[in-house]
């Protein structure tokens, strides 16, 4: 059996260390990559768990940042409370939709998924009294988080730090969780699923079931993130929910390393680092941005991670003077 | 153990099985046998629920299962192997064992505790048992052919079957393979007490193992009984072994 490393362990110490190099660029920039990461793990939960292509997952993570901004905005409701209910809220909306996704299988269920979050789209754009229409909601109260400057240690830092420190916890903590549920029995089964579902069927898993259940849970984590989002960004928008934000998950997800449980991590960090850069450089960052992702779809088909692990095999390889492991 | 009862299956105006009935006793080994397109395979597939019959009845152990889920059946005790090979090929053959056995014992709503804990011991002993146990690392879908069928007949163990239906158990392999596989398969039933049913294309198979043959012909049941009674039925003899 290989060594285990504690890999959440060793990215929530790493990503806390951010705001110590005293940039406010550097603690927006991880802030966005720490929101964004759970985003795409959760969405690697259907694509690289189950197999499942869902083109609508930006229904959920904009459905958790509405619920989260009016409760806190228009009832007061504490941070965590609220942030729950952005959870919640999605993961049933994910139920009911998801029972009419999983009759469908490939193209015919993604067509549905992505069906589902236009509607959603189009009645958040529209309802003005409630969603404030394409007007979206502003000005949603940050958090109060003053208490974590009385961390011993953790004094001077800006606000911004703080919601970053918040952040990362939550986030890790989400990502934890769904590691264990990727590595449970449940999470097991999930892979028999994407490898060959009428043979899992016949080892005895209610296939629509089980993928209901990861589409619930894939939606309610989607929905933590953009609930952290609209605070992050101060506002909710309909175009939280708008398809772009669908293809971007899944192309940070593909980008990253769809077959790692950590992929999802390094596509984000990857994309919002490019789009940042590209942005600053030229005003045509679509074009750069689309030219080098296409470069490197073809370069490392399995993602950075994949690359990374075939470095990291070769190395190893040379290093054992090629003697097998 | 397993009763049909008159079953039909008509596709479109076609009909592929047509008023057909088969009784198998316990701990029988009993084929299906018939030239292409004779409706096995649609025979079959009605029997583990992956179709619907139009009309007629199956019976498991006094239990009417007509028509209902692949999962269900699998839980009331049978397994089945597929014709084309049905296996989870990304996974290694330790961890496809490990799913089946997590998955027929209903360990699927577990979100939490880490699933490679579960069923170790089980997982070894079957492998152990159908001679898979040095490959256990190995991804299933990069193994040789009859290595593949041979997991494919794990997976079917795993979740204990009483009985255990084998579409075209030896197809694609070669005279060694099919040997060995015949030989695997008389030991499984005979260790576990299962009830065997299959359909076979290769005669020999069928006629070196099986008590009791059944043979169909444009959808129907044109004869049944022991090999012996098969080899000499005139029709069968006509239509489908031709040149004896």
């Amino acid at each position: 059996m290989s060594r285990r490393i504690p890999w959440t362990l060793v990215v929530l110490l790493l990503a806390l260390t951010i705001p110590w190099f005293g940039s406010r660029y550097y603690t927006f920039l991880a802030t966005q990559i720490a929101i964004l990461s759970l985003f795409a793990v959760s969405y690697n939960l259907l694509l690289g768990t189950t197999g499942l292509v869902s083109f609508g997952h930006a229904a959920y993570f904009g459905l958790g940042a509405y619920a989260t901004g009016l409760l806190m905005k228009e009832l007061n409701v504490p941070f965590l409370l609220a942030l729950l209910a952005g959870g919640l809220l999605p993961a049933a909306f994910a139920g009911v939709f998801g029972y009419f996704c999983v009759r469908l299988t490939k193209i015919y269920f993604s067509m549905l998924t992505l069906a589902f979050a236009q509607i959603v789209w189009a009645i958040c754009f529209q309802w003005n009294e409630v969603t404030g229409g394409d007007q979206g909601i502003s000005a949603i109260p940050y958090p109060e988080l003053g208490w974590i400057g009385a961390i011993p240690g953790l004094g001077g830092f800006r606000t911004g730090d703080h919601f970053y420190f918040a952040c990362v916890v939550l986030v890790i903590l989400c990502i934890w969780v769904l590691g264990r549920i990727t590595d449970s029995p449940f999470g097991r089964l999930l892979t028999t699923i994407r490898e060959n579902p009428e043979r899992a069927s016949f080892i005895g898993v209610d296939v629509r079931r089980y993928e209901l259940a990861a589409f619930a849970i894939a939606g309610g984590f989607a929905g933590v993130s953009g609930a952290l989002f609209g605070i992050f960004n101060r506002g909710v928008f309909a175009d939280f929910m708008f398809w772009p934000k669908s293809a971007e998950v899944l192309i940070m997800t593909i980008l990253g390393g769809m077959n790692y449980f950590w992929g999802p991590v390094a596509g984000t960090i990857m994309m919002v680092v490019l789009n940042q850069q590209i942005t600053s450089y030229t005003e045509y960052w679509p074009l750069v941005l689309g030219t080098i992702l296409l470069v490197l779809l073809f370069a490392f088909p399995g993602g950075l991670m994949g690359a990374l692990d075939a470095g990291a095999k070769r190395l190893r390889g040379q290093k054992t003077g090629g003697g097998d492991a | 153990m397993l009763d049909i009862d008159n079953v039909t299956k008509t596709f479109s105006g076609f009909t592929a099985v047509s008023g057909v009935s088969l009784t198998v006793e316990k701990q029988q080994i009993a084929a299906v046998i018939g030239p292409n397109g004779a409706g096995k395979s649609t025979f079959f597939n009605m029997i583990t629920g992956h179709l619907t019959p139009d009309s007629g009845a199956i019976r498991l152990n006094g239990r009417d299962i007509t028509g209902i889920a692949p999962h269900k059946i699998c839980g009331a005790g049978m397994g089945r192997s597929f014709q084309r090979t049905n296996i989870f090929p990304k996974l290694t053959v330790f961890d496809n064992v490990q799913a089946a056995y997590l998955a027929h014992r209903g360990k699927g709503g577990n979100f939490w505790s880490p699933a490679e804990r579960f069923y170790r011991d089980e997982t070894e002993a079957l492998l152990r048992s159908i001679g898979l146990w040095e490959q256990r690392e190995s991804i299933g879908g990069v193994m040789s052919y009859g290595a593949q069928k041979q997991l494919e007949l794990g997976l079917a163990l795993a979740s204990d079957p009483a009985l255990l239906l084998l579409d075209e158990p030896t197809a694609g392999m070669s005279a060694t393979e099919t040997h060995e596989a015949i030989r695997l398969l008389e030991r499984i039933a005979g260790e576990r007490e299962l009830t065997l049913l299959f359909t076979e294309h290769d005669m020999e198979v069928v006629f070196s193992i099986a008590q009791k043959i059944a043979v169909l012909h444009q959808g129907r049941k044109i004869a049944e009984g022991t090999p012996a009674e098969v080899r000499a039925d005139p029709e069968v003899r006509r239509i489908y072994l031709g040149h004896h």
